[in-house]
């Protein structure tokens, strides 16, 4: 039987098992909603704007294990969406955008709404596609996942023109696609796995840097299994939070420009260093030359070999899927006769360095809300449990480092591309796919006004989201930085005209609340948390001169870290 | 340091643009490109002259690597090869200058391919070097327009770059 193009995306979407499609339409994706209206299968979320249908497949993906979809129309629907595509391609995450196109005959004729999607969004997709044939749209859209969700994992366009979704041709779904350049990694190189064993265990002062490829492979096991075999330090990145649990002892917590003052330092002044799924970013090694000046072995394990060796000098590369890697070093260490050498002076060390920076601190007050007490209050009524969305800037930090994720695929952020405007939307993905679980979206005034417009999508889908926005009437972040290194010029940083976020959760059916004392922190939560079935905006009044701490500033070494004078 | 990366890659629309993209996406250099359809109809190959430290050409050939479109990439100047370049020159090419022009052809094997009262058009092949010194022999007086391909490249003997 012949089909239309429309039809046959739409039966690939069932295929693949997609439950939900984010989505926005226009002119030029109108056959692929009608396919979507005569059928049930394929839930479609219509979102208030096409950045959020974006965010919130990706907040989907990340809470899950599956691929987030997307399905938009030409031009302003795509270029609306290309900020959501480069946030999930920075941090790598699994999506399919469909994206509708002008007719094929008008393509290159400044048709209306046309726009390059293709040119448009290849700096920032693993690969897209532009079908010229009602013929290849399975086979399209068959790669498109494959290749979306395998190697490292990464957004995946396919722009379909619409005369192209309104041909007819006979439908068949590939049970499995061959793309010949394309060989994702399996297992590790067993002698190179054998050689980071001997130097694990030759090691005196080791550390292991478990970043957000321990989530995306799901091999936290794997990982908390290496950490308590061996009884090394072990830290994780932002994007890697929750890869090993955070409450544990092992665990020296976030390193990086806000990390702790002990993961930093043990990172610094480690001699093996075990790089797992991470990537020796900027805000994680700050200055490569200062980070070079300490001698030290590393053995770097990723899926994508252009990870490795890109910003530091590598001693034992290891390409391969984290998790059988993970295994394969695991059955070396256990047969291996020689036991991991005496690392009890590092660990007294690392002790020194945790009680010199005190651990992560601020001074409390009774007169005015500190953002650090709000986070560790939502810690403590949700037992850990959340899942927590933020938005970027301080508040997004605070709920890294207080926030104790002990789990992973619970912290939600946009760690690469630092998109502010991600939290809300994200969590609706979030709540979708977890529809009974608590889901909080830690946000600023600055951050939740980028993607306001999707409190009215909540309402529609009835989405409980807990909004929690720090709201110190700054770009917080900004400012930190304006008295830090631009001599307390708060340039364009306060944020004036605030609205009333109570009367304006309430204009889009939801409850809002105002909470400026400390004291009315955690009665506030408990109640906003015992509404099981609607969104609760808080908008708690914080300290607008809290800075975050301990900072390493741009440029600078791990061991230039700024603590706080508090205390 | 100077290196010649070979690339097989999927005979596709929009296949350049992502090797051309990376490159100046990543602020990679290219001193010359060349790409034209091989004996195998889906297969383009690529020739790409760029330079960088050794950190940045392993960094160059993952990323080639990286892309869905490209299927081997091998870095010629890594061992033994042959580079050639194709120029056309349009010289001016009048009184005792005529004479003297044809015998810098000849003498750098070149072929004169279009002859007017006024001009030559000069065909050359070789290496990047040798078409630079040939233009630097006739002197920059005489040049009224040159045309060069860019380098293509191949391996030695056994060296071959292939599925």
């Amino acid at each position: 039987m012949e089909m239309t193009g429309a039809e046959i995306t739409i039966r690939c979407l069932q295929e693949e098992g997609v439950e939900f499609v984010f989505g926005y339409p226009g002119g030029a994706v109108l056959h692929i909603y009608d396919a979507l209206f005569q059928q049930d299968k394929v839930k479609h979320i219509l979102v208030r704007h096409e950045q959020a249908a974006v965010h919130a497949a990706d907040g989907y993906a990340r809470c899950s294990d599956k691929a987030g979809v997307v399905l938009v129309t030409s031009g302003p629907g795509i270029t609306n969406a290309v900020t959501g595509i480069a946030t999930a391609y920075m941090d790598s995450i699994p999506m399919v955008v469909i994206s509708g196109q002008v007719p094929t005959y008008a393509i290159g004729e400044d048709a209306f709404q046309e726009v390059d999607a293709v040119g448009i969004t290849r700096p920032c997709v693993k690969h897209n596609f532009l079908v010229k044939d009602v013929k290849d749209i399975a086979s399209t859209i068959k790669k498109a996942f494959y290749l979306a969700k395998s190697g490292r994992p990464g957004p995946v366009l396919v722009d379909i023109p619409k005369d192209i979704s309104n041909q007819k041709c006979g439908f068949v779904y590939p049970d499995s696609i061959a793309i010949r350049a394309y060989q994702p990694p399996g297992r590790g190189d067993s002698e190179q796995i054998r050689q980071a064993a001997e130097l694990l265990m030759q090691a005196r002062r080791p550390m292991i840097y478990a970043g957000g490829g321990v989530v995306l492979s799901d091999s936290s096991a794997e990982l908390t299994d290496l950490v308590k075999l061996t009884g090394f330090p072990c830290t994780n990145t932002l994007m890697g939070l929750g890869g090993y649990p955070a409450t544990d002892r092992q665990f020296v917590g976030m390193l990086g420009m806000h990390g702790t003052y002990e993961a930093n330092m043990a990172m610094q002044h480690c001699d093996v260093l075990v790089a797992i799924g991470a990537r020796f970013d900027d805000r994680v090694i700050g200055n490569v030359e200062h980070f070079a000046q300490v001698p030290r072995k590393i053995i770097h394990i990723d899926i994508d070999p252009s990870s490795i060796a890109k910003r530091v000098k590598v001693d034992v590369p290891i390409v391969g899927d984290l998790k059988l890697v993970l295994e394969e070093l695991l059955s070396v260490l256990r047969k291996n006769e020689k036991k991991t050498g005496d690392i009890a002076d590092w660990w007294k060390q690392i002790e020194e360095w945790r009680e010199f920076g005190g651990g992560l601190r601020y001074k409390n007050s009774s007169e005015i809300i500190k953002p650090q007490f709000v986070i560790e209050t939502l810690y403590n009524l949700t037992g850990g449990d959340a899942y927590v969305t933020s938005d970027v800037g301080q508040h997004q930090m605070w709920a890294a480092q207080y926030y104790k994720f002990n789990h992973p695929r619970r912290w939600i952020n946009s760690g690469g591309l630092g998109t502010m405007g991600f939290g809300l939307p994200a969590a609706m993905g979030v709540q979708l796919m977890h529809p009974d679980a608590t889901v909080a979206c830690v946000t600023g005034e600055g951050s939740i006004q980028m993607n306001i417009q999707e409190l009215s999508t909540c309402l529609q889908y009835r989405l409980p989201i807990k909004v929690l926005s720090l709201n110190n009437r700054y770009l917080g972040m900004v400012r930190q930085w304006q008295q830090f290194f631009h001599g307390n010029r708060f340039s364009e940083s306060y944020m004036d005209a605030l609205p009333d976020f109570v009367k304006l959760a309430e204009a889009y059916g939801h409850i809002g609340m105002f909470i400026e004392k400390p004291s009315d922190v955690e009665p506030a939560m408990k109640e906003a948390f015992s509404r099981k079935n609607d969104l609760v905006f808080m908008d708690f009044r914080t300290d607008p001169a809290e800075n975050v701490y301990p900072m390493v500033p741009g440029g600078k070494g791990l061991s230039e870290v700024v603590l706080s004078e508090d205390l | 340091m100077r290196h010649i990366i070979s690339l097989l890659m999927e005979n596709e629309a929009g296949a350049l643009s992502r090797v051309a993209g990376l490159f100046s996406a990543r602020g990679y250099n290219i001193e010359s490109l060349t790409v034209a359809p091989t004996e195998e109809a889906t297969l383009s190959r690529m020739t790409i002259v760029t330079s960088g430290s050794d950190a940045v050409i392993e960094q160059i050939t993952k990323q080639l690597n990286k892309l869905i479109d490209v299927v081997s990439v091998m870095d010629l100047s890594e061992g033994e090869h042959i580079e050639r370049e194709l120029m056309l020159v349009k010289t001016r090419a009048e009184g005792e200058a005529r004479e003297e022009l044809k015998r810098m052809t000849d003498i750098f094997r070149g072929r004169i391919l279009d002859v007017s009262d006024h001009t030559y058009t000069i065909e050359l092949t070789g290496s990047r070097t040798k078409l630079d010194s040939f233009l630097v022999a006739i002197g920059r007086e005489l040049i009224l327009e040159t045309v060069r391909t860019g380098v293509s490249g191949i391996g030695r003997g056994n060296r071959i770059l292939s599925l």
